[in-house]
């Protein structure tokens, strides 16, 4: 307990400060609300329903595009390793795919799937996907020959080795590409909704800043990022699980 | 030994016409794909099993870039999107380098930076974009701060963790040499830590430009995030799919800018060749 609060003393500081200087007037009230009006604002929003209805918007629409990202991304990723036809059709299209920047796809989504929920859920899909694919390559290409041969000689089946060698030996890289698509997703979310949207946290902090309501919005925008880093924390958690059996 | 015996001299590459033909075909094979999807776009939109509005032909796409690039509009938006974000990238990069060995170097800084990056880094910092408006306006210093924001932690994180684990050995020797505090900075620290902090900054290369697109595209004006958009309000979908194959060849040239670099830069170390990432 007493080592969290040595470690994480520098962020009371940065709060402190914050408090101090709206406190002290040293800036506008109209740039940097003060921390507990911040507060209050969160409290209000929270309290009137706003921020759960679009939060939850917002998370379904991430989870959504995430989950799709993750099984056609590890999919078509060790399909990729292990048929060669695949690998010569797909490498050359996820290599120049790969490096745009997926926010040039958000007004291509919105001209094809309009304002609501299906223009975000492909979007992070479509852009989180690539992390995915190229890892979960990555790792099963990676997979020591000599496992699949031993596991062949043994008298597994193809698919049996793809599954019980090949999957296991691509899961740590593939593991960690999923955390680059957790984090991207978080960013297209927030981005595309910040853009053009109805509903959810970018929505929000859109409408709230307009109507200069910069408590409640300075309230959406810390809630949005603690939400970013506690789901990193959380798969990291997770990942130590899944992986435990590797020590 | 004599300077004619040519021991150590290089053989002459022998031009190897079966080498040279499959790595033609490999390449062939390799574009083959991308032409297929060309070729079917062109077709989807000319058979009208898409209407032009959800799908433009190709080349009406690529007539309107060239227009674009006639009247100056492309140049303009180019230059103006890579100049905010290289400029941020640079910034990120030269700031993240640096406080990434301070932190290595001088606990106290460490013990502060500590807790703030690592709950910094996987923030979705875009958020902070219309709090960045509100403090810097809407022009090049809150696109750019934007940039630097977003892309400054994988630098800091990369150049930490390359800085801690350069060996102790050389450094020892180095010292025990008499190295200054600067020669060991200079000569031992910057180059061991090299082959990772150029990862750190490979990364935060594309996450620059993302978020230089989204900035534009959120507050208008030139660029070509902003040209993209603002297409895409009038339903001139031409021109939103012009703004996209821009985007991705301006992002596709940046990605393997950075990675030739890596290979000059790296000439002298062992890697065989670069991180399997991009």
């Amino acid at each position: 307990m007493s080592a969290a609060l040595t470690r994480y003393f520098p962020l009371l500081l940065l709060a402190a400060t914050w408090e101090a200087v709206t406190r002290l007037g040293l800036v506008p009230a109209s740039a940097l609300p003060s921390l507990d009006k911040v507060a209050s604002a969160w409290y209000g929003l929270a309290a009137g329903g706003d921020l759960w209805t679009n939060g939850v918007s917002s998370m379904t629409r991430g989870a959504a595009g995430l989950a799709l990202a993750i099984v056609f991304g590890s999919l078509i990723g060790v399909l990729m390793a292990w048929y060669k036809p695949v690998h010569v059709v797909v490498n050359p299209v996820v290599q120049f795919f790969y490096p745009m920047p997926k926010s040039a796809l958000i007004p291509v989504m919105v001209l094809w799937l309009g304002f609501g929920d299906a223009s975000k859920v492909v979007l992070i899909f479509v852009g989180a996907m690539l992390p995915v694919t190229l890892s979960a390559y990555n790792g099963a290409r990676g997979t020591d020959q000599v496992l699949i041969w031993s596991a062949r000689s043994m008298g597994a089946s193809r698919l049996r080795v793809l599954w019980e060698v090949v999957v296991p030996s691509a899961l740590p890289e593939l593991l960690s590409g999923i955390r680059t698509a957790l984090a991207l997703s978080f960013v297209l979310l927030v981005a595309s909704e910040l853009i053009v949207a109805r509903s959810g946290f970018g929505y929000m902090i859109g409408w709230l800043g307009d109507g200069g309501a910069y408590d409640a919005m300075f309230a959406v925008v810390l809630t949005v990022a603690f939400l970013g880093f506690v789901a990193d924390r959380l798969y990291l958690m997770l990942v130590a699980r899944v992986l435990a059996w590797r020590e | 030994m004599s300077a004619d015996t040519p021991i150590l001299a290089p053989a002459a590459p022998a031009l190897r016409l079966d080498r040279l033909a499959a790595g033609l075909t490999q390449r062939a094979a390799g574009t083959l794909p991308l032409i297929v999807l060309v070729v079917a776009w062109e077709g989807l939109a000319r058979a009208h099993i898409l209407s032009t509005f959800l799908l433009p032909p190709l080349s009406t796409v690529l007539e309107r870039i060239w227009d674009d690039a006639l009247s100056g509009d492309l140049a303009l938006n180019l230059g103006v999107t890579l100049y905010r974000a290289l400029a941020g990238f640079a910034i990120a990069a030269i700031a993240g380098v640096a406080l990434g060995i301070v932190m290595a170097r001088n606990a106290a800084v460490r013990w502060f930076f500590d807790p703030i990056v690592s709950v910094a880094f996987p923030m979705p910092k875009i958020a902070f974009l219309p709090i960045f408006m509100l403090w810097l306006g809407l022009y090049d210093v809150s696109k750019i701060s934007m940039v630097v924001f977003n892309a400054i932690f994988p630098v800091i994180t990369a150049t930490l963790a390359a800085a801690e684990g350069v060996d102790s050995y050389l450094l020892w020797s180095a010292r025990s040499l008499g190295a200054s505090a600067r020669q060991l900075l200079r000569e031992i620290i910057l180059p061991a830590a090299m082959p990772q902090v150029l990862t750190g900054l490979q990364v935060a290369l594309p996450i620059a430009m993302i978020v230089e697109i989204v900035t534009e595209m959120l507050m208008g004006g030139t660029g070509l995030g902003g040209a993209m958009i603002q297409a895409s309000r009038f339903a001139d979908s031409a021109g939103v799919f012009a703004g996209i194959i821009e985007i991705a060849v301006a992002g596709l040239a940046l990605v393997k800018g950075i990675s030739m670099v890596r290979r000059h830069l790296l000439v002298w170390h062992q890697e065989a060749e670069d991180p399997t990432t991009v």
